[in-house]
């Protein structure tokens, strides 16, 4: 396990690397913040002060390295708009994507399994096919779309949800929604091709032989072996749950990390941006880690292998 | 008349799959008393294994269909049972062993656990289930098992999982062991464990045991009784002895005529011919590595080790070995599939080994290979046609492109198909066929040495008897020689006019095929040899003694 452990974040280690140099790049690739958040009639001699505070006027290598510098302490500098912390910033914002996440992949799973494994029951019957063309559709329906068509019918016409802010759970259905319906698509239609597979695999079939109970068959027998692909496949979806997160917490208002990195980039906050990807990117890393872990228990031919 | 353990009459069982109906047995009969062993010998499509399903209710029901017939087991017909009433009957009464092991034993459970589950599902108490499964796999021979019992599948070796099958099948103590293929998966040292295990078993506790199997061998060694069946009907039945003897049915007949390991020895012994392939000292290590960075760990397995052959034109030479003995590595290696640690590989006197990637090419013309399973080996999508042209594509100097077709037609009648088969698929032929357009693309480039990589081992006895009397033909026209091998003992007894056995990456014995057959001197190849079931030693010795 320990080295497993340091396998992985040595792997990760050189990931994030790459990362960290890409987004410092890309970030800066947008222009000079000095135009977007000084007055368009700022003298250049303010604006070159703006720029020599910030450091903008040193080349590019050179900003690399103090930024690495201070990232070994810590420091994942300040942000333009406010002097705040960038870390502060966006770990205020992170439990509340976490949590949005957390009750998309819940609704999820749970509604991929239970339609999933009904479906492979009775492969090509009435319900089979009826929630293989929904999950087909859930998994195909862009997010914001979701998003638009939500609040046209929930908050335009019948006015039932709120259509932005955190300060009741109805305000939370809309943006769990447009997170949860593509992975529920997505999961259901893996749940139900390897349950097909687990409930005809000859160890199915061995423990029909010895006199076990149809349930223990099913819920014992093929559900743990049809898990292992949903396990992989869930994994990828929650990593994805970023990308929904932009969508959701920009359209609905939610003061999540997805919000927060479009309004860093709109002003060219480079720290926060810079913050935003390196805490998300750590937080896949732990993802990472626990999908495999998950894995390892459930399979032992990972574990020993 | 007394009634039986378990008696199947008149049993019909079809199944539907789009539109079509498949009649998988046809009115078939049979019954099996206490302590007795009926076998239930066919070949692949027989429906050998359809009236054992449904002994088991595991046929499912749609696609399939029960048409007719009973099944008789205590007393009552089980087919009219209700679900839980079937439940209580498998594996406590009547239970089953399957053929591939790997498959059959859910990988993420330990095997204690399914050994007890046989068990508790019946009623037994967790605690004690556990006390008698450590029994169980003790009783089964397997060493260690109180710490063998946490493992799982695929800890353990073939031979292992499948007497793990046999310690969850015999737990509740059942009335009827029903044995699907058993050993079809395993080595023939492997294979000689099990049956002996098998009888031991119903030796102590009496039971009856259906054997299905393809393996005529095994169905004498093992088997009181037996039913022969042809398309779904049975045949022929009676006592083992009197049908193995004398066969009445015409098809049990042509079944035991194409049993190998009957016919006497090739007597073309030492060829005179010229020596065409010569590998000397030929190894293959393989270092153990372990960590991020794959750093050596000094240690090193000996996939092939020293080996050494030589084949002389119109040659015959068989190698036999089990698994893990390194036959593939040897293949692989005379492929140039993997490049050897150690050794030569000489054709006509010139190494095979060479950096010149165009006279390479030209001396791998030389030598093509037929493996084991066509299913796999024949690309799907390809038609026959483009399957047999494919080495002139590759080899672009051997046949103009209009000439393709015309020679496309005379190889598929060569090996015995016809020409109109060209545009075919490979999904269109059955296994016997497409193991024929496997040899036609092998012959396609004029080769010299045929390798044979099991070529007849996943096949039938009849069909596997037709494929060794075409590589005959070809030999014979064409002046081959091959490469056989295989580990099935009795094809290589006929086919090969000298043996080598292999064990451990290392060439244990060599000589001519009738010495290393009748006086082995290493350990290993008379345990091998002894290991055969005795049909296979029975017929070898009898028809010696004709002669």
């Amino acid at each position: 396990m320990g080295r497993y452990f340091r396998q992985r974040t040595l792997q990760s280690a050189l990931s994030l690397f790459g990362l960290i140099v890409l987004v410092f790049f890309l970030a800066r690739l947008t222009g000079n913040p000095a135009d977007l958040l000084l007055p368009v009639d700022t003298p250049q001699s303010v604006r070159d002060e703006f720029s020599a505070r910030h450091g903008f006027d040193q080349p590019m290598i050179v900003q690399f390295g103090r930024y690495l510098i201070e990232l070994t302490q810590l420091d994942m500098g300040y942000s333009l708009r406010d002097g705040h912390p960038a870390l502060d910033h966006v770990l205020a914002a992170f439990p509340t994507t976490l949590l949005l996440s957390f009750w998309a992949m819940l609704i999820s799973l749970t509604i991929a399994i239970v339609t999933g494994s009904i479906a492979a029951w009775r492969p090509g019957g009435l319900f089979d096919r009826i929630a293989s063309l929904i999950s087909l559709a859930g998994a195909s329906v862009p997010n914001f779309w979701i998003a638009i068509v939500g609040v046209l019918i929930f908050a335009v016409w019948y006015r039932v949800l709120p259509t932005s802010g955190t300060g009741t759970p109805l305000h939370w259905v809309l943006p769990v929604a447009v997170l949860f319906i593509r992975p529920c698509g997505v999961l259901t239609q893996v749940v139900r091709s390897s349950m097909i597979a687990a409930l005809s695999a000859p160890y199915t079939k061995t423990a029909r032989a010895r006199g076990v109970r149809t349930r223990t068959v099913i819920f014992g027998h093929a559900l743990r072996n049809a898990m292992l692909p949903v396990v992989t496949v869930a994994g990828d979806q929650a990593a994805g749950m970023i990308n929904g997160a932009v969508i959701a917490e920009t359209i609905f208002g939610f003061p999540g990390v997805g919000r927060l990195l479009i309004d860093s980039i709109m002003f060219r906050d480079f720290a926060v941006i810079q913050a935003a990807v390196m805490v998300t990117a750590i937080a896949i890393f732990f993802l990472n880690i626990g999908i495999d872990i998950i894995y390892a228990i459930l399979d032992p031919r990972v574990r020993h292998g | 008349m007394t009634q039986s353990l378990l008696e199947v009459s008149d049993l019909s069982v079809r199944f539907h799959s789009r539109g079509t109906i498949v009649d998988a047995v046809k009115n078939v009969s049979w019954r099996l008393d206490r302590g007795e062993t009926l076998a239930i010998l066919g070949e692949s499509g027989s429906g050998k294994s359809v009236s054992a399903a449904a002994v088991m209710g595991l046929i499912d029901i749609p696609p399939g269909e029960i048409v007719s017939g009973r099944i008789i087991f205590g007393g009552e017909n089980i087919l009219n049972l209700p679900l839980a009433a079937r439940e209580e009957i498998n594996g406590k009464r009547i239970a089953m062993i399957f053929q591939d092991t790997l498959a059959a034993l859910n990988p993420v459970y330990t095997v204690g656990h399914q050994i007890t589950e046989s068990m508790t599902a019946h009623g037994v108490e967790r605690g004690e289930a556990k006390r008698r499964a450590v029994g169980l796999i003790n009783r089964v021979g397997i060493a260690e098992p109180e710490r063998r019992f946490n493992d799982y599948p695929h800890q353990f070796s073939g031979g292992q999982r499948q007497r793990i099958m046999i310690a969850a099948a015999i737990a509740m103590e059942p009335d009827v062991l029903i044995a699907d293929e058993p050993t079809s998966a395993l080595d023939v040292t492997v294979q000689a464990g099990i049956l002996k295990l098998l009888k031991k078993l119903q030796a102590e506790n009496g039971m009856g045991i259906l054997m299905i199997t393809h393996d005529i061998g095994v169905a004498s060694e093992v088997a009181d009784k037996v039913a022969v069946m042809s398309q779904g009907e049975v045949v022929e039945q009676g006592d083992i002895r009197s049908v193995l003897d004398a066969p009445r049915h015409p098809y049990t007949q042509r079944l035991l005529e194409a049993v190998p390991g009957r016919r006497g020895y090739l007597q073309t012994g030492a060829t005179a011919g010229d020596l065409l392939l010569e590998v000397k000292g030929l190894s293959k290590f393989y270092d153990l590595t372990s960590g991020l960075l794959k750093t050596a760990t000094g240690r090193k397995i000996r996939a092939l080790d020293d080996v050494s052959l030589s084949l002389s034109k119109g040659e015959v030479l068989g190698i036999v070995g089990e698994s893990g003995s390194g036959k593939s590595t040897l293949v692989n290696a005379l492929l140039g599939l993997i490049e050897p640690t150690a050794g030569e590989v000489l054709f006509r006197g010139q190494s095979m080994l060479l950096e010149d990637q165009t006279a390479m090419r030209a001396l791998r013309r030389r030598i093509q290979v037929v493996f084991q399973d066509p299913t796999a080996s024949l690309n799907p999508r390809m038609s026959v046609a483009r399957i047999i042209s494919e080495p002139w594509a590759i080899h672009d100097s051997v046949l103009p492109r209009g000439q393709w077709p015309g020679r496309v037609a005379e190889l598929l009648e060569q090996v015995g198909l016809s020409p109109d088969h060209a545009a075919r698929y490979p999904h269109q032929f059955s296994g016997g066929q497409r193991q024929r357009i496997a040899i036609a693309r092998a012959l396609a480039l004029q080769p010299e040495v045929i390798i044979c990589d099991e070529a007849v081992s996943a096949l039938d006895v009849s069909i596997q008897a037709q494929i060794i009397e075409l590589l005959k033909d070809l030999k014979r026209q064409h002046g081959l020689s091959y490469l056989f091998i295989a580990h099935d003992l009795p094809v290589v007894r006929d086919f090969a006019d000298r043996t080598i056995v292999m064990q451990s990456g290392q060439v244990v014995e060599s000589g001519r095929t009738q010495d290393v057959f009748e006086r082995p001197q290493h350990p290993y190849t008379q345990n091998l040899l002894a290991s055969r079931p005795k049909e296979e030693r029975h017929r070898g010795r009898a028809l010696e003694t004709l002669k």
